[in-house]
């Protein structure tokens, strides 16, 4: 079949048929979570009282409803970071470094103009976690621009660098004197704490991620930029021949993608964490991309995937304490979503 | 003292580089028949934990390098399943796979951590090891090392002198092409990415049984993809991989001297070197890769419809 009339097929379905396709993804992950359960009962735990646990830590209560929407904040960010240089198929495995940079900038703005009100300080330190991750992100755009280094690898090296940064930072100039043994600075300031609702920690960055991707969409669709995004996307040759600067896209994407991340970096250190510590992510970055991925850059797709993963990445701390397993074995669980639907989108897709 | 020390460093880098060849090796072998696996850091902790493991229950350590290996193997063929068999994004499915393989190997750690084993034994190379000062140093490895620069050999003889080598080749250069001729895409990149999966097993096994001799969760810490980089690094070539291996195994090892010769550095600035190294390195080899890279790497076959 021509892959072509394929895809117009695949397109017509989501319009028309979202509630077909609802099922379709939650038969996919019923077959995630089954095989997960087997692997938990391999394990000798109990899985039904996993599943429980899961639930009704997250979706069971106000307060872990709210929790959940605090790890969505920096989830949705790290998948627009991964969405936004998708448009023109770069592949941006780094938004965990990206985040870092981030936060190391915004805690060396918070830290050193923390004299000044929040109405100043606040904007300062968004500018400067989006500056941060965005100028992380496009040394990779300029490796790539130039035909050096796929930008898949150096994004995924980067991320190295850059929580070794922060380890270096936190070890050393930057080390509070006041917190002993403990690897972090100083406590941000009132005036650099983001503000957040009512009595709960969801807090201005979800504000700042619904944004994104409303921005991402309306970009997207509505202006010239989105149009030759799309333009080098579906065909970079013929969009070079037609004066399109690829070169200045790819390094401004990378930018832009990196400066979300950034974003997501910044408002967990200033409304989550108080300050910058080594274990800053959980990997919120790589679960950004699978997010991106599956939601094949879909601004509501994004919303729907980072919700599910939301879940598991905050069932982590539940699972290690009720059950006594490592937290990163929700890692297998995510890994089993993404192979099946991985494994349902290679077959209808044909591969790419 | 200037003796003892760069044989520390050149004893440092041959340990280091040890299961870097191996997984290199390995990740050769796949791009070669056109499949990139960026879950290799995923293989080689299911090599490393079942390793472990097996060394633990067992007491011997050549079981647990073998169980490394065939867990390494068995893992990678959950991975063919999704980009041979369900056609499934290369790339997306690596990084699934490292989740994977973090979380699993986490879970089959557990009853590990802490454990004391022997590891594998060093063997002296008699006469060369009697060499003084130096002797020591530089001619005491564990038989995996040994066995690190034959396989070499040996990937680049089954890959350039083998009718195997070749056909396996000509599915990464062009399986269309491989199919018309007779052979069978799919078969042959199930078989490379077996012997990958072997070969990354090992890696992680040396990791944990060989060198470490501990269990850690998420051990190798971004050799997986350090040794992805290593064969953009040798153009998909085996033997060049000898030298990367050891050129990146000497700056972990460089890193690791400095410590411990109390250079005023902190750790976490030399902990850096692999990786701006091999970004560096990529850099300026960048322009030539293309015409090293198989020409059909990241695709799949579609067959003939």
């Amino acid at each position: 079949m021509d892959p072509r009339s394929e895809r117009v097929n695949r397109m017509g379905r989501w319009r028309h048929g979202w509630l077909t396709n609802l099922m379709r993804f939650g038969g996919l992950f019923g077959v995630a979570f089954g095989i997960f359960a087997v692997v938990l009962l391999i394990f000798g735990k109990n899985p039904l009282k996993a599943y429980a646990d899961i639930f009704s830590t997250t979706l069971g209560s106000t307060y872990g409803f709210s929790e959940m929407l605090v790890k969505m904040i920096p989830l949705v960010l790290t998948a627009v970071a991964v969405a936004v240089p998708s448009r023109i198929w770069l592949i941006n495995v780094g938004g965990e470094g990206q985040l870092y940079i981030g936060a190391v900038l915004a805690t060396w703005g918070a830290l050193t103009f923390s004299s000044l009100p929040a109405w100043l300080l606040l904007p300062l330190i968004f500018g400067l976690g989006f500056l941060g991750g965005g100028l992380w992100g496009s040394i990779s755009g300029i490796l790539r621009a130039r035909g050096w280094v796929s930008e898949t690898i150096s994004t995924l090296l980067l991320n190295y660098v850059a929580i070794l940064l922060v380890n270096f930072l936190v070890f050393g100039a930057w080390k509070d004197p006041e917190s002993a043994n403990y690897p972090q600075t100083a406590e941000f300031v009132e005036a650099a704490v983001l503000p957040t609702f009512g009595s709960t920690r969801v807090h201005l960055g979800f504000v700042f991620a619904l944004a994104s991707l409303l921005l991402f969409h309306l970009v997207l669709s509505r202006t010239r930029w989105g149009l030759e995004m799309r333009a080098i996307g579906s065909n970079p040759e013929a969009a070079r021949r037609n004066g399109i600067p690829i070169a200045r896209y790819i390094v401004l994407l990378m930018f832009i993608g990196g400066g979300i991340a950034g974003l997501a970096g910044m408002s967990e250190v200033s409304a989550i964490q108080g300050r910058l510590r080594p274990s800053l992510s959980p990997g919120y970055g790589f679960a950004g991309f699978l997010i991106s991925w599956m939601a094949g850059g879909n601004p509501l797709g994004i919303v729907a995937a980072a919700f599910l993963l939301a879940i598991i990445t905050a069932s982590g701390d539940i699972l290690q304490m009720a059950q006594g397993l490592p937290g990163s074995v929700v890692n297998i669980l995510m890994a089993l979503i993404l192979f099946v639907v991985l494994a349902r989108h290679g077959r209808k897709a044909g591969g790419k | 003292m200037i003796g003892s020390i760069l044989g520390g460093l050149l004893s440092g880098s041959v340990h280091a580089g040890t299961p870097l060849l191996y997984a290199t090796l390995g990740e050769v072998v796949g791009e070669r028949a056109g499949i990139v696996n960026l879950g290799l850091e995923g293989v080689m902790l299911m090599g490393a934990a079942a390793g472990f493991g097996t060394t633990v229950l067992t007491g011997n350590a050549a079981m647990g390098v073998l169980a490394g290996a065939l867990a390494g193997a068995l893992f990678n063929m959950l991975f063919g399943f999704l980009v041979i068999t369900c056609r499934a994004n290369q790339l997306a499915s690596g990084l699934a796979l490292m989740f994977c393989g973090v979380g699993l190997s986490a879970l089959l750690g557990v009853p590990y951590i802490g454990s004391q084993i022997e590891g594998l034994r060093e063997i002296s190379l008699p006469i060369l090891s009697g060499l003084p000062i130096i002797g020591p140093i530089l001619f005491t490895y564990d038989i995996l090392v040994y066995l690190a620069i034959p396989m070499a050999f040996l990937v680049w003889w089954l890959l350039f002198s083998t009718r195997w080598g070749l056909s396996l080749r000509a599915v990464g250069e062009n399986p269309t092409a491989a199919f018309a001729a007779g052979k069978n895409p799919h078969l042959l990149q199930f078989q490379a990415l077996l012997i990958a999966g072997l070969l990354g097993g090992i890696a992680g096994a040396h990791l944990s049984v060989g060198l470490a001799k501990t269990w850690a969760e998420w051990m190798t810490a971004g050799r997986g993809f350090i040794a992805v980089a290593l064969v953009i690094f040798s153009k998909w070539h085996p033997l060049r991989a000898i030298l990367g291996a050891l050129l990146f195994g000497g700056a972990i090892a460089l890193q690791l001297q400095m410590q411990a010769w109390g250079v005023p550095i902190s750790p976490f600035i030399l902990d850096m070197f692999p990786y701006i190294l091999s970004l560096a390195v990529l850099a300026v080899w960048g322009g030539a890769r293309r015409y090293a890279a198989p020409a059909s790497l990241g695709r799949v076959f579609q067959g003939t419809e």
